[in-house]
């Protein structure tokens, strides 16, 4: 039993990332039309920012919770004025592909600096140790990832499905030159959704550099599976790629526990699956 | 037909300035050139209304106007500031408000966030108390989907969300296409009543018997020129050239 339980957090943390990761995915594809192959790469990069944060500047992990995101956002915002904003109206595959030059550029520099093993980034001395709760032993740091990204997750959630900012987020997907019509600067808040969506992945890193420590393709190994996430989810929900988030997550450390060979293969299984049955995914619209 | 720009302006009504002057507007989709010229004059207080058949142009002007059609030339003078670079969400806070022919109401927002949606660009919109007054429809809808309304409750909504803005320039696009009667009287007393609360409207219509009941002055468009104007009172003196304009 104690296994299962520890096959349920380890999925429920995955789930944290899958989540974080899929709901910035879903923001960004709703107002740019773009498919993030970048977001490995920035998310590495959160982890990464939080490290340099500590070990060159002495700042600690709450601080990075916060600047990270805000400093790898603000990388995100220049690169979305400088080169995405040009392929408004292409393709999806231009999207694509540049996102994904991007991604093998950035990863490319940080392994030429760092190589491909894991620095370590040690976990914050408030979150240290564990409770036993009885049924299981919980360490501290995975109950906080797994609350925190809950509570991230649905105060993005809010933001955009229950704000004034939000409704803007949300007409400007369906019909921007409308919107902007209206008066919005709409290539400013699309330039800010961007910057929202890299933030998420950001904060996403900073919150595993404890557990899996912080390495030039821990977004590259990570991200295939959240493709896998989002395609199940479907992009057209921001509350279904929460949901999917988390549930895939559980559902792969379940895998590990009953069938553990599969618990690779199970995320992209179900997903053939979804896209046999729905090929806009389970909550998503067609693109 | 009359050849030129001033020519075609009717004398002025009994109302205000000049809010409004477009000279050899030109617009593309692309390739394809779609006006050649056009040239109109709103002045403020006025009801003007665009008449024209079907793919005449009547819609593409107002997007120019409002600065969505991506290539357009020659100059639109709002206020005697020359909009025709401009961006549009900066002509919007100008004091310009859209209605769209397809009406534009946002599926994934609620009645109300569709009603809230346009900021307020300067002060001296029109309060929400009168809102409902003029539209009770909506009031009994706020929290159902925009598109979930019915035909003339999207329209209504469509025209409530941009008097809130403080906007007093309005361009109504055929707002009342494919709309019941009872609901086409509504819309007209609607436009009244604005007119009186001294609201500049530039109307595009195809139904004039509705137009003859709001409008002050009317221009004719056809293959992206304006070809002929004429004032209300010169309605009757005009209808055998507007049937033949008109094609009804
Ligand atoms: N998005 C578009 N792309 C290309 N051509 C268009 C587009 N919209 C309208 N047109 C063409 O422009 C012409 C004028 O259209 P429009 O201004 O909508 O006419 P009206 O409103 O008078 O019925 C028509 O010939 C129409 O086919
Ligand atoms: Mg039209």
């Amino acid at each position: 039993m104690q296994a299962l339980y520890a096959q349920l957090l380890v999925g429920l943390i995955n789930g944290s990332f899958y989540a974080l990761l899929s709901l910035g995915l879903a923001v960004i594809f709703g107002m740019l039309n773009i498919i993030n192959f970048a977001h490995g790469a920035v998310y590495m990069m959160g982890a990464f920012a939080a490290y340099f944060l500590l070990n060159l500047g002495g700042i600690n992990y709450w601080w990075a919770l916060l600047l990270a995101p805000i400093i790898v956002g603000i990388f995100g915002m220049i690169l979305e004025r400088t080169m995405l904003q040009w392929l408004t109206g292409l393709d999806h595959l231009y999207g694509l592909l540049l996102t994904f030059g991007i991604a093998l550029i950035v990863q490319g520099v940080f392994q030429n600096y760092f190589g491909s093993s894991g620095l370590p980034y040690a976990i914050p001395d408030q979150l240290k140790g564990g409770m036993n709760l009885g049924f299981m032993f919980l360490p501290v740091y995975r109950g906080w990832v797994v609350i925190f990204s809950l509570v991230v997750c649905i105060a993005t959630w809010f933001l955009i499905e229950k704000t004034r900012l939000g409704a803007y987020l949300r007409a400007a997907t369906e019909n921007p030159t409308l919107v902007r019509a209206f008066g919005v600067n709409v290539p400013r808040m699309i330039t800010l959704t961007y910057g929202l969506g890299v933030g998420l992945a950001a904060l996403a890193g900073v919150l595993s550099a404890p557990i899996n420590q912080v390495r030039p393709l821990m977004g590259a190994d990570l991200i295939i599976v959240v493709f896998a996430v989002v395609v199940i989810g479907g992009m057209g929900s921001i509350m279904g790629s929460i949901i999917t988030g988390f549930a895939l997550g559980v559902i792969e450390g379940m895998t590990k526990y009953f069938y553990p060979e599969a618990s690779n293969t199970v995320v992209f299984v179900l997903m053939v699956l979804v896209l046999l049955v729905k090929p806009t995914g389970l909550t998503g619209r067609a693109a | 037909m009359v050849e030129t720009a001033t020519a075609q302006a009717p004398a002025k009504t009994a109302s205000g300035g000049n809010i409004l002057q477009v000279r050899n507007l030109e617009a593309w989709y692309g390739e394809s050139h779609i006006l050649h010229g056009i040239n109109f004059d709103v002045n403020a207080g006025e009801v003007v209304t665009l008449l024209g058949r079907n793919g005449a142009g009547k819609t593409t002007t107002l997007k120019s106007i409002m600065g969505i059609i991506g290539k357009r030339t020659g100059s639109v003078k709002f206020n005697n500031q020359d909009i025709i670079r401009t961006t549009s969400d900066k002509i919007a806070r100008m004091g310009i408000a859209f209605c769209p022919e397809e009406r534009g109401i946002f599926s994934s927002l609620d009645v109300r966030e569709n009603l809230m949606l346009p900021p307020v660009v300067r002060p001296g919109g029109l309060p929400l108390e009168q809102i409902f007054d003029l539209f009770p429809n909506l009031k009994e809808r706020l929290n159902s989907q925009g598109t979930k309304l019915s035909g003339g409750e999207q329209q209504m909504l469509a025209i409530a969300r941009i008097l809130r803005t403080g906007a007093n320039f309005l361009m109504l696009d055929e707002p009342t296409e494919g709309l019941a009667p009872v609901i086409i009287q509504q819309i007209g007393h609607t436009i009244a009543r604005l007119k009186k609360e001294g609201f500049t409207i530039l109307l595009v219509e195809q139904n004039f018997r509705f137009a003859s009941t709001v409008a002050d002055r009317y221009y004719v468009v056809e293959h992206g020129k304006i070809i002929d104007g004429f004032s209300n009172a010169e309605l009757a003196a005009n209808m055998d050239k507007l049937h033949t304009y008109l094609g009804v």
